[in-house]
């Protein structure tokens, strides 16, 4: 063999290997995306098929109906009307979702209501305002606190926030729907926040030396150009908030009160969705009506996140085309 | 009525200046006086002590080779170098004789009287409407949705982009060319009724058309303002201005009548850069 080659097979040999790792990591990357979208095609089909005798069972339905599930019922007396309760642990078992559709609503309805507007003034401060040692400090601490376990933050909320609330604004009940959506407005906090300021440091320079020369307010540019330009990021942080909300189970399970209470009033107890699952089925027998109608549960709560974050999906897209100008 | 300063310092002011200057009227007192201008991004100097005057009613063309403190001279004016961290200045900026740089000035309220283009055309992702009425709004010059019409219109056709865009006023800014989105911006710089306009390479990044659009609109607009442009185009400064400065490492070498300093430069400097031999 000449020097030429040995140096030619050595060449050949080495990208022929190289050829061969690039097909071996390929082949892992394509094995570990199809094991992860199977085990959620799996998980949806398990919970899918413990929901269905909710829809189809005949023995499910000498318990419960869907109408029993979703419309009014005349549970109580004349004088005490009572159309909504769940109540599934009983001699008569009784089973609408109202007051937990309702519960999950309040809550997040607090939770959102607190959180959007905050991270979004503390995105703009920290994008508009802060001096740039402090805008690299706050990020990573925010972001951190998006690790906080969302147990402690229940925790965090059972034993301290619930007493400070009850005492500053002498709630009747120390958990309830409002110290449940401040707790979870913590959660849900870095999520939007993190998006949001992202969505505000994309926006270009030259939008905002623009205003400034016009005889904008720092406070006039953010507000009138740097957030309306950064509104389709923004939302997605929203979108991607709310999906969270709905589906935190530990924080509300912890800091609610539980009680399946059909009411509009927010400072009582409530209970959503997501805790009556975790709260019930440890303790549901196997293949019962009960058992099933949680599964149901689970199914509509995965139908709403996914429901909310197409339209959300879309509504950015929207957006976001407008603002260049593609659409009117 | 000459200030003594400007007499001494600018012998050849009274110089009967480009004969394509519509308004052939005396040279006055100078609407922006510029007095030993230092501007430092840290410890770099990037203009250094120029003294200059930006008279009434004229174009003044800054010139120089890139990176040569034209535009930070430019942003000194309306200190839109203040929003640059670690930008310091020193010495005097005299807008009708008021020090722009004295603590107590309104920054705000300079900036509506001292407008500016940028190099980049950069209308905001809103309406053409908006984008015209946003000064107008948002420092509250007017009263009513009619004077607000009447002004965002006026503009516009200041801008001579009236007819263009009179019937899609409420399109998106972003679907303009580009020639038309620097004039948008021109318009909506010229809807607060600045007195001074300023313009960094304002048709540098345009094609030859729209740079002959803007170079005429410019002609028209000095009726009522005073212009000063930056631009790295030495034909364009000729073309356009009636007084040029040309500046080199931030210091001012030449500042003459253009036809001057363009036929008879009165630096060898000068000369070596119109001709072409460096920069
Ligand atoms: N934001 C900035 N930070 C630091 N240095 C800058 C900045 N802007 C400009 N400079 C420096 O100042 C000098 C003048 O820049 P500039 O005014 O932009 O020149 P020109 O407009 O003539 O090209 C250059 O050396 C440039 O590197
Ligand atoms: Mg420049």
């Amino acid at each position: 063999m000449t020097i030429v080659e040995a140096a030619t097979f050595r060449i050949v040999g080495h990208s022929l290997r190289r050829q061969a790792m690039e097909l071996v990591v390929q082949a892992l990357i394509y094995l570990a995306a199809l094991v992860a979208i199977s085990l959620i095609l799996l998980i949806f089909v398990f919970v899918g098929r413990q929901a269905l005798p909710v829809l189809i069972s005949p023995a499910v339905h000498e318990e419960v109906t869907l109408g029993e599930l979703f419309l009014p019922q005349e549970y109580g007396t004349s004088e005490v009307p009572l159309r909504y309760v769940w109540q599934p642990v009983s001699v008569d078992p009784k089973y609408s979702l109202m007051p937990l559709f309702l519960g999950t609503l309040k809550v997040t309805l607090v939770a959102m209501l607190l959180a959007t507007p905050l991270a979004i003034l503390a995105a703009i401060y920290t994008t508009e305002f802060a001096p740039g040692w402090l805008r690299e400090t706050i990020k990573p601490v925010v972001e951190m606190l998006a690790g906080i376990p969302s147990v402690v933050l229940g925790f965090f909320a059972l034993i301290v926030l619930a007493t400070w609330m009850q005492e500053r604004f002498g709630f009747d009940y120390r958990l309830n729907a409002i110290t449940a959506g401040v707790a979870l407005a913590l959660a849900v906090l870095p999520i939007l926040y993190t998006v949001a300021e992202d969505a505000l440091g994309a926006v270009p320079r030259s939008y905002r030396q623009a205003a400034l020369a016009l005889g904008a307010s720092p406070w006039q540019t953010a507000w009138t150009v740097v957030l309306p330009s950064a509104l389709p990021g923004v939302f997605a942080g929203v979108v991607l908030g709310f999906g969270r909300a709905i589906g935190e189970t530990m924080i509300v399970l912890m800091a609610s009160g539980n009680a399946a209470i059909t009411s509009w009033e927010f400072a009582e107890p409530v209970r959503t969705l997501s805790a009556t699952i975790a709260a019930e089925l440890a303790e549901v027998v196997f293949g019962s009506p009960h058992y099933h109608v949680l599964f149901f549960i689970g199914l509509l709560l995965f139908a709403v996140t996914f429901v909310l974050n197409w339209t959300g999906a879309r509504l950015v897209d929207r957006l976001r085309r407008r603002l260049a100008g593609v659409e009117r | 009525m000459n200030s003594t300063t400007s007499t001494r310092d600018f012998p050849l002011l009274k110089v009967q200046v480009s004969d394509r200057a519509s308004v052939a009227a005396p040279v006055t007192d100078p609407k922006v006086t510029v007095e030993s201008l230092t501007v430092r991004y840290g410890r770099r100097v990037a203009v250094d002590a120029v003294t200059l005057p930006i008279y009434r009613n004229l174009i003044t063309a800054i010139i120089g080779p890139s990176g040569c403190g034209k535009s930070s001279l430019l942003r000194a004016l309306n200190r839109m170098n203040d929003t640059i961290a670690g930008v310091q200045t020193s010495g005097r900026v005299l807008l009708d004789g008021q020090d722009i740089y004295t603590p107590g000035c309104d920054v705000i309220a300079l900036r509506r009287r001292v407008g500016m283009v940028f190099q980049q055309p950069n209308p905001f992702p809103k309406s053409i409407y908006d984008n015209v009425a946003f000064g107008l709004r948002i420092n509250g010059l007017v009263h009513s949705k009619a004077e607000l019409d009447e002004r965002v219109e006026r503009a516009l056709r200041q801008a001579a982009l009236w007819d263009e865009v009179k019937d899609r006023l409420d399109r998106s800014a972003l679907q303009l060319s580009g020639g038309e989105q620097q004039r948008l911006c021109i318009a909506r710089a010229l809807a607060v009724e600045p007195e001074v306009l300023l313009m960094d390479e304002p048709a540098s990044a345009l094609d030859p058309i729209s740079t002959a659009k803007i170079e005429e609109l410019m002609f028209t607009l000095k009726q009522h303002y005073t212009i000063v442009i930056v631009t790295h185009n030495m034909q364009q400064a000729a073309r356009v201005s009636d007084f040029t400065a040309f500046l080199l490492s931030g210091a001012l070498v030449e500042f003459n009548p253009t036809p001057q300093l363009f036929t008879n430069p009165a630096d060898p400097r000068t000369e070596a850069y119109i001709t072409g031999r460096f920069g």
